[in-house]
């Protein structure tokens, strides 16, 4: 969870000064911010569980890309705005139902997480569902740079709902949620859904990550690398 | 030496008076991030609860809190963190909703958007965009006297 909410948060970040509009700017920046700080919670907590004085910190800026678990979803470049809409949406739709899984979760910890982060991702669902329709049923280059943006992604979907051993929830049961909100936002923004289910796999294992995760992290990691002993 | 320790009242009556570091004219009581106060033995223990998991105030929030305190002369001071249950702008005190208005930001509404302008009171109000300057704001525009406002997101 903190992978992904980690890998997501930066790649949002990027667009910071570059979006197409200032409120756009604002509103990636915005949800970047939310997902660090669940990012915050998520690794802090794992840190302390793993009882070796390690801190969230050091989870995100001192492992490889080989230790990270995130979805290959959320490492995708964001390439165009529509694609990184695109991105936000399939994810938004995800997380909000593994989040609501959690809440329920036996750990009172992990369920306290996904209680805070259920609010926040609620809104990140509204806004990003908004945005695809918009843009799908919106003029006709931003049609087809959504469907072009669909047919790109949908080939990661497919991980998010494979089950591994380290699963928090099971994580099957929660294609039914996903498919109910994007089905009826995609049917809405006059977007298809692309027939083939075939689903790229190794990211939230960790066993294939795509080239694109090293890229990120090298820059996201070479400043608390270079200067181990920095503070801010 | 008999030491005398202020009252949990005391406390909160203290608390009161800290404003929030980005909204300055509402308290952090107002807020509802302050959960919770009390003594436990010889320390006294405050409870604040984050508004966003991300929002860069919550550490300056802590340093206030702390820096009021220590003020009132409480030396022995714990800061706890609870994130369940979240923070909700239910918890917003009436007085910080009506501080807010006066102040030109719009209060949250449970409808999802402000009930009227915080600078003319007209209800032809429309969103821009629903992040704003702060993780809790959202952009509004009043299409009467087209001034744009800020409008405290409802979670």
């Amino acid at each position: 969870m903190g992978d992904n909410t980690l890998v997501l948060g930066q790649r949002l970040s990027e667009w910071c000064g570059h979006a197409p509009a200032l409120e756009e700017d604002i509103a990636m920046a915005n949800t970047a911010l939310d997902l660090i700080g669940q990012t915050q919670l998520w690794l802090g907590l794992a840190a302390e569980r793993k009882g070796q004085g390690h801190s969230a910190d050091d989870l995100a800026y001192h492992r490889d890309a080989w230790d990270f678990r995130n979805l290959l979803l959320v490492e995708q470049p964001n390439r165009d705005f529509g694609v990184t809409m695109m991105r936000q949406f399939l994810f938004d739709c995800w997380h909000l139902e593994a989040l609501k899984a959690l809440t329920a979760h036996a750990d009172a910890e992990i369920s306290a997480i996904a209680q805070k982060s259920v609010k926040e991702v609620t809104y990140h669902r509204e806004r990003s569902t908004d945005t695809v329709i918009a843009l799908g049923d919106g003029t006709e280059q931003s049609h087809k740079k959504m469907q072009a943006a669909l047919d790109r992604l949908w080939p990661y979907v497919g991980e998010m709902f494979t089950a591994d051993d380290d699963d928090l929830m099971d994580v099957a049961a929660l294609r039914p949620g996903f498919d109910a909100h994007v089905m009826a936002s995609l049917t809405e923004a006059t977007l298809t859904r692309p027939d083939s289910d075939f689903a790229h796999q190794g990211g939230k294992t960790g066993a294939r990550h795509s080239e694109h995760l090293g890229h990120m992290l090298a820059t996201m990691q070479s400043l608390p690398r270079s200067y181990p002993d920095a503070k801010w | 030496m008999v030491t005398t320790r202020p009252s949990v009242d005391d406390v909160w009556s203290w608390l009161v008076n800290v404003p929030d570091p980005e909204i300055p004219v509402i308290s952090l009581v107002d807020l509802g991030v302050i959960r919770g106060v009390e003594w436990q033995d010889e320390t006294l223990v405050v409870t604040v609860t984050p508004t966003y998991s991300g929002c860069p105030a919550t550490a300056i929030i802590n340093m206030e809190i702390e820096a009021a305190l220590r003020a009132k002369g409480i030396e022995n001071l714990s800061l706890k963190r609870q994130i369940a249950p979240p923070w909700t702008t239910d918890w917003m005190s009436k007085a910080g909703r009506a501080k807010l208005e006066t102040y030109g930001i719009a209060p949250p509404q449970p409808a999802g958007g402000p009930s009227r302008c915080p600078h003319c009171q007209s209800t032809a109000v429309e969103k821009i965009s629903q992040f704003g300057s702060t993780p809790c704001k959202a952009q509004w525009r009043c299409t009467d006297c087209l001034e744009p406002f800020d409008y405290f997101k409802c979670i």
